[in-house]
Order: C-alpha cells, then structure tokens, then sequence
C-alpha cells in the first residue's frame, strides 16, 4: 500500500528557522538544517520549507541554505516563498530541492505552472493554496493569495482543477479557517479536492491531535498531511502518531 | 571510483549527495575513457524516455553503458532505459533486459503519478543485505517496468505488481529512489558500494 505521508513544515526566515508566539511575533527556532536531520532521522516522510522573508538579498542565502539541506537529509523536500520566476525556481532545483512550491503566482500567472511543469517535470511542481469558507462558491471555498490577504473571487475545487490541468505535480491545500486553530482539518474541502483530482492532495491546517490526523486521511481522502506546531512543540511525535494510524488500518511507513 | 552518469537529466546532485554522505568517492561524468575504467556506475534520471535516448546517443554512451562489466545500478528513469522498449514516446531503450516499460492504467483509480513511500517486497540478493523482506522506498514514477525473470523485488501499485527491481548480471536497476529513501536507502546504496559480482 502506498503510505499516507506525514510532513513537518519549517518557516524559514534570514536563513533561520522561526516560529510564530501568539501569531504577533516570531522566535528563533534553530538552525534549519539541525531541524531537518532530526525531523528526517524522527519518522518525517518529507519536508516543507516556505521562506517568509523572500527580498531579493535573501534569495541567494535561501539557496545556500537549500544546498546545505539536501547535503544532510535523505528524504525528499520541497521548498517555497517568494519563488517569481523560472529562474528562482530553477536557483532552487538546481541547489538540491526535490519540488518546488508556487502559491500567489500561480494565480496571478496561471501560466507559468505549464511553464515550470514542461521545464522541470511536473513532479517538481507543487501549487500551494490558501482557501477559506464561503458559501457563494459552488466548492464552499474560496481562493485567497498574498499570505491570506487578498480574496480572488476563484472557487477552490475549480482552481485545484485547473492548477492539475495546468501540469502541477502536487496541491498543498491550506484551509485558513482551521489554520493555527489546532480543532482539526477542514476534511470537507480537503475530501471534495482530493476525491476529484488525480494528483495527490496534501491537507494542511488545523492538526491539534492523532485523531485529526486519522480524520483527514479517512474522512478528508488526503495524501499526505501536513503540520507546523504540534512537530515543533513536541506535542506530538512522528512515530507514536503513525503507529497510531497504522491501528486504524492506515497505511504509514514505519 | 564511482562514475555517475551525466547526460542532462536531473536529481543527479541528490544522488552524488547521497554518495558523498557514504564516504564513496564518486565524479559526475559522460566521458567514455572515464566510465570505461570506473569500478561502479550509477546512471540516475528524471524525465521522459525518449528526450533521455536522445541525450544518451548524443553523448555517444549507449554501447559504453550496455558493454560495461563492472557493477551497474540504474535509479528511476536509468533503471526503464535498461530495458528493451519503452511506450513512453514509443522509443526502443538499450537493451539489457527484454522487459517493456509500461504506462500505469488510469482508469484503476489510483493517482497517476506514483508519488511517495511504498511498501516494496524483496528478494535474497546480496545487495539487499540487513534489510527486511519488505520495506518502504520513495517513488515518483509513472511507467513501470514490467514483472519478469529479471525482477528482485515488487512493489504493487493501480492494480499490477511491477518491477521495483531488476537484475541481470552486474546490472541492477531500481525504479525508487534510494537516494531520497531514508536510512533504509543509504543502506541500499552503501551495499551497490560495497557489493562484489
């Protein structure tokens, strides 16, 4: 059986790992790549890295950090933020990331998802989506971009839709409304993207508890899941979560 | 000396990554003399069949690889171009084994491509030494290469059991990524390293 991943997701800013304290201000979390080796070596099946800093000056320190990460870990990594060009995409490839991850641009560039999709494979390409609650949308969902700023008046379902017939590899699918509440993925939207798409649906957003996690891969249909603070905070461990899925019948990779 | 096959085709540094974590002495070549007088050669790949054939021909490579007697281990695409035919573009491969490389039937249900750890079962073959009978490996791959004689380990995915592994001779292939594939990965690297014909 093919696993049902589990992905910890880093936020890396200035070349650092941060994290959020009451989502005002950000702490210092560490070296990245020392967070990357444990998360590898403590059952992690993948990893996510989105720069939050994204200038122009911090590109070339992300791809020096990129290039460090894939000298130390052995498991694939995708890395995101602030990517605005074929060639920032490339920067990064090329320093050793397995996938890269494209959110705002996609939208404002429907384009260039074909464009990166031909030129690196589509198995490099994930597009991130932030979506959130509304009920005028036929999906329930709305597409927002720019960190959750701004609205696009797209629905959710048909964006996915678009994005995998565009050449995208993968869908990284935020739910803003369960973001940071730890109450739970939102397995609604998650279920309708996942179940309607042939490319595999990472759900994000919401895990508070084990039983979340069992939640979005029966109910929500997700290929993989992904989580920031329960990983970072320890408040749960890789291995005890996916012995705990693999007594529900889940297929993980212990 | 290790030679790793460069013909312009991707994850080609996660693989001198994982060599360089080994202590393995690897150079990145496509030069004949080179990979003539190498004691290994890995030829990793990412990509589509026919654009690989052409680079390949470009580079005058294909007897050099075909004609090689040392130990031989092909990763994901390198491991289909061992192969007779791919339907991939519809391209004839190089030959070292009779099997065809095959298209993942959409209509079963399951994600086409397939992305991620699967549980891959394994034969007793030296190069599997201190691993289990079955183990995860990190896939991304929408052609298979077929079950046949030359299969060392299987892997079931869209409703058929498929070549995870393959081996003839000195060559071995896998269609995984033990690059990419954990600590379970490195050991099956470490031992391609070490294993003697």
């Amino acid at each position: 059986m093919l696993a049902k991943r589990i992905i910890p997701c880093l936020d890396i800013k200035n070349g650092r790992t941060v994290k959020g304290i009451n989502f005002l201000s950000l702490a210092d979390a560490g070296d990245p790549v020392e967070n990357a080796v444990r998360y590898s070596q403590s059952g992690a099946d993948e990893l996510v890295f989105l720069d939050i800093t994204a200038t122009v000056e911090n590109r070339e320190t992300l791809s020096s950090l990129v290039e460090k990460i894939a000298e130390n870990i052995n498991i694939p990594f995708t890395v995101g933020g602030g990517i605005k060009s074929a060639d920032d995409a490339y920067k990064l490839l090329s320093s050793g990331a397995d996938k890269i991850s494209i959110n705002s641009m996609a939208v404002r560039k429907p384009d260039v998802i074909t464009e990166f999709a031909n030129r690196f494979g589509s198995q490099c390409v994930v597009t991130a989506v932030d979506v959130r609650k509304n009920p005028k949308f036929s999906s329930g969902y709305e597409v927002y971009i720019d960190g959750g700023r701004t609205p696009t008046n797209i629905d959710a379902l048909a964006w996915c839709i678009e994005c995998q017939n565009r050449g995208a590899g993968e869908i990284l699918l935020t739910s803003m409304n369960a973001d940071g509440t730890k109450a739970g993925f939102s397995c609604d939207i998650t279920r309708s993207v996942s179940t309607s798409l042939t490319i595999p649906v990472i759900a994000s957003g919401g895990a508070g508890t084990i039983g979340h996690f069992e939640e979005v891969f029966s109910k929500g249909s997700a290929d993989a899941a992904l989580a920031a603070s329960v990983f970072h905070y320890h408040e749960i461990d890789i291995f005890e979560l996916k012995r705990s899925l693999q007594k529900q019948g889940i297929a993980v990779r212990l | 000396m290790i030679a790793v096959i460069d013909y312009n085709s991707g994850n080609i540094k996660s693989v001198m990554n994982a060599l360089n974590r080994l202590g393995a002495s690897a150079t990145l070549t496509n030069d004949v003399k080179v990979i003539k007088s190498a004691d290994r050669v890995i030829f990793p790949g990412v990509g589509a069949a026919a654009a690989a054939m052409e680079e390949l021909k470009k580079r005058d490579l294909v007897d050099t690889l075909k004609e090689y007697e040392r130990p031989f281990l092909g990763i994901c695409l390198g491991m289909q171009l061992m192969n007779s035919f791919s339907e991939e573009g519809n391209v004839d491969l190089l030959k070292i084994t009779d099997n065809k490389v095959k298209l993942f039937d959409k209509s079963y249900g399951d994600k086409i491509p397939h992305v991620g750890w699967n549980e891959v079962l394994l034969n007793s073959d030296p190069i599997f030494n201190g691993l289990k009978e079955r183990e995860y490996f990190y896939f991304v791959h929408s052609y298979y290469v077929q079950a046949s004689s030359n299969t060392i380990a299987r892997c079931n995915y869209a409703g058929i059991e498929f070549s995870a592994g393959i081996k003839k001779d000195n060559f071995y292939g896998f269609q995984f990524h033990p690059e990419k594939s954990g600590e379970i990965g490195e050991k099956l690297l470490k031992n391609f390293v070490e294993v003697k014909l």
